[in-house]
């Protein structure tokens, strides 16, 4: 199948004017989506092109983005939502929560919640403490909601792809640092990457390394260093911090024997922490070191530049936490 | 808004009537099962009282209309025609309810009704009104959505951002504040800036409906028919209704000994006396009907409880399913 070379944000929008041409339910709202062209430009052209109906703008009103999301999903239309920055979804966090998530639960099936809330996360450009969350853990700590983080462009094309065919409400965060990076990206329109299905990034014997997003690139960088001295890492992407797919990961650990959960997100009641615990409670018999994690430091993030990059993971750190599970 | 107001014949009055005295019959025996510790939750938030505006309101929709509530939504169910029986159990936390057992008082719906459910977050419906108001634009069909709300909905930032959204999207949505006086425990002119709520329409550029009497049923209904056909040719309006509720906000809450001369004065013009006034004064010997109507809906009331005691409570796999939608791609 023929591919493209795309940075992150055409594959996703590829993805959505893709779906958009298959199904006539599927909308995008949003705040700057339109005639702004979307903030991060992942909807550039769509109002031409699709008409106000489809491509809507809406007023800053978080809340009413995720909350009418919802009313429409379950009315039988297909909305994909756009939070300008998941800092701003703490605001559509009740509807999100309280709403999409357990709507179809709570009234016993009887109406479904086909919606994806698009957000763009992560940290970076001195940001500040309220605009360099990392927060998916949170999110994802609640049934009824998928969460979704991809590392590559194709990654985010099938993944997207997915989400907005899937009947379940999908929180879609996108990787801010990763939007302009380029990679290779299938043209098959129906080129999806299940929901739920992690990916093995590289193969190695001698540590497993577990992460997600950002996290993938830092692992993937460390590895190859690494490789320089001997060291062998499996880097597993999640690419869903739900559903989690342990087994691969359990798999790949009962091989190692060690594991460093790399990501971008702070260290309490974190990604690391729960695959931590479902490590030794799955392959306790397995372990030959602690579950070392390499996360954000546990504290806001600052403005100063030096002290900015001081707090956050990056590849020299991931390489430490390798050789520390030696 | 100038509109003929069509007259209500009898049967409708009845069928009202009959609807009114069902709720209060489905709130009193929510009410003592409550106290009999066979309602076990810890919310029921009864309806009684505020009768005539759901009932009104509601008869002012069509089938294909939509409904959508907050967490006192009992009587918006009846109003609509759910099933008492499924309701019934759906308090008592039956695999029979209307949510499976999983819902409870607060979280009742129909989709077969449009009724898309009570809410218990406050204001958290309302963007979910518009949105489902958004779809029957979206395919051009004529649909308007009627959202209840309380007076306490209209402080919180929902009500802003939802109501904003359907005036700058033109969306088909009656929104109907139930204005019982109080949020809780606290007078709406403690907690509004603007105590006449129906006024915050202006703010937002769209159809102020002005006040009704909530406690009649006929006048609810003719500014209701108003509203819900100015949304569907135009846009959002916004109708407030004065009404009171009888029992505590939540039947846990403290009875408020310190309003008894205040609810007196509303019992006095409690929905049921004033229907019965209605009917009496404009047909004659309709008293016997009314009689037998009492004691239709207390036999229809007797077989909810009887059919939700007999329910069967939820299972194991009641409790694991219906979490992800398993069965379907769209």
């Amino acid at each position: 199948m023929a591919e493209k070379n795309l940075p992150m944000r055409e594959a996703l929008r590829a993805a959505l004017h893709e779906e958009m041409v298959r199904d006539e339910r599927v909308f995008v709202m949003g705040e700057e989506v339109g005639a702004w062209q979307g903030t991060h430009r992942v909807t550039r052209g769509f109002l031409e092109e699709f008409g106000p109906k489809r491509v809507r703008d809406t007023p800053i009103s978080e809340m009413a983005i995720a909350g009418a999301a919802v009313g429409a999903a379950m009315a039988g239309l297909r909305p994909v939502a756009e939070i300008m920055t998941i800092n701003f979804a703490f605001l559509a966090f009740d509807a999100l929560i309280n709403h999409a998530a357990k709507i179809h639960y709570m009234f016993n099936g009887q109406f479904r919640v086909p919606m994806v809330l698009r957000a763009a996360t992560g940290w970076g450009n001195q940001a500040t403490a309220t605009h360099s969350h990392t927060p998916e853990p949170v999110f994802a700590h609640f049934p009824g909601l998928y969460v979704a983080m991809p590392s590559t462009p194709a990654d985010a094309k099938g993944m997207l792809k997915a989400a907005i065919r899937d009947d379940n409400p999908v929180l879609f965060s996108e990787v801010i640092a990763l939007y302009p990076k380029p990679g290779p990206v299938p043209d098959d329109p129906d080129f999806l990457i299940p929901i739920g299905k992690s990916d093995i990034k590289r193969e190695g014997d001698d540590v497993t390394i577990v992460t997600i997003g950002r996290g993938v690139e830092w692992s993937l960088q460390a590895a190859e260093s690494l490789a320089k001295e001997g060291i062998e890492c499996e880097v597993i992407d999640l690419r869903w911090l739900r559903p989690l797919d342990m087994e691969p990961v359990i798999e790949s650990f009962k091989k190692t024997n060690r594991c460093v959960v790399v990501e971008e997100c702070l260290p309490h009641f974190s990604l690391g922490s729960e695959i931590a615990a479902q490590i030794q409670e799955k392959a306790f018999d397995y372990m030959d070191a602690p579950v070392k994690r390499v996360s954000a430091m546990d504290v806001p993030l600052p403005y100063a530049r030096d002290i900015e990059l001081m707090a956050l993971p990056d590849t020299q750190k991931v390489i430490n936490a390798v050789k520390e599970v030696l | 808004m100038a509109t003929q107001k069509v007259k209500v014949d009898k049967a409708r009055l009845l069928d009202w009537y009959r609807q009114i005295v069902l709720i209060r019959e489905f709130e009193d025996r929510c009410d003592e099962l409550y106290r009999e510790k066979k309602i076990t939750g810890v919310y029921l938030h009864l309806y009684s009282g505020h009768e005539a505006t759901g009932v009104g309101a509601v008869a002012a929709l069509q089938e294909h209309d939509h409904v959508i509530t907050a967490y006192r939504d009992h009587g918006i169910a009846l109003a609509r025609g759910v099933d008492p029986n499924p309701l019934m159990a759906e308090m008592m936390g039956k695999r029979t309810g209307v949510s499976g057992g999983k819902g409870g008082s607060m979280h009742l719906a129909s989709r077969e009704h449009n009724f898309w459910g009570g809410y218990a977050i406050v204001g958290g419906h309302l963007p979910l009104a518009a949105g489902i108001a958004l779809e029957s634009r979206y395919n051009n069909k004529d649909a308007v959505v009627l959202c209840f709300l309380g007076d306490g909905a209209t402080n919180n930032g929902y009500f802003h951002e939802a109501v904003n959204l359907s005036a700058v999207w033109d969306l088909p949505v009656v929104w109907l504040i139930e204005n019982n006086l109080y949020g809780m425990g606290t007078p709406v002119e403690v907690a509004s800036g603007q105590p006449e709520l129906h006024k915050r329409a202006i703010a937002y550029g769209i159809k102020d409906a002005g006040r009704v009497d909530g406690q009649n049923v006929v006048e609810v209904y003719e500014a209701a028919s108003e509203a819900v056909e100015y949304a569907r040719k135009n846009g959002p309006v916004l109708l407030e209704a004065i009404t009171f509720r009888y029992k505590g906000h939540g039947v846990s809450d403290r009875a408020y000994s310190e309003r008894v001369e205040e609810l007196a004065q509303w019992q006095a013009r409690d929905p049921i006396i004033v229907t019965r006034e209605i009917l009496t004064g404009r047909f004659k010997n309709v008293e016997a009907e009314l009689d037998k109507i009492d004691a239709e809906v207390k036999t229809i009331i007797d077989r909810a409880v009887e059919y939700a005691e007999n329910s069967p409570a939820p299972t194991y796999e009641d409790l694991i399913r219906n979490v992800y939608v398993e069965d379907a791609n769209g």
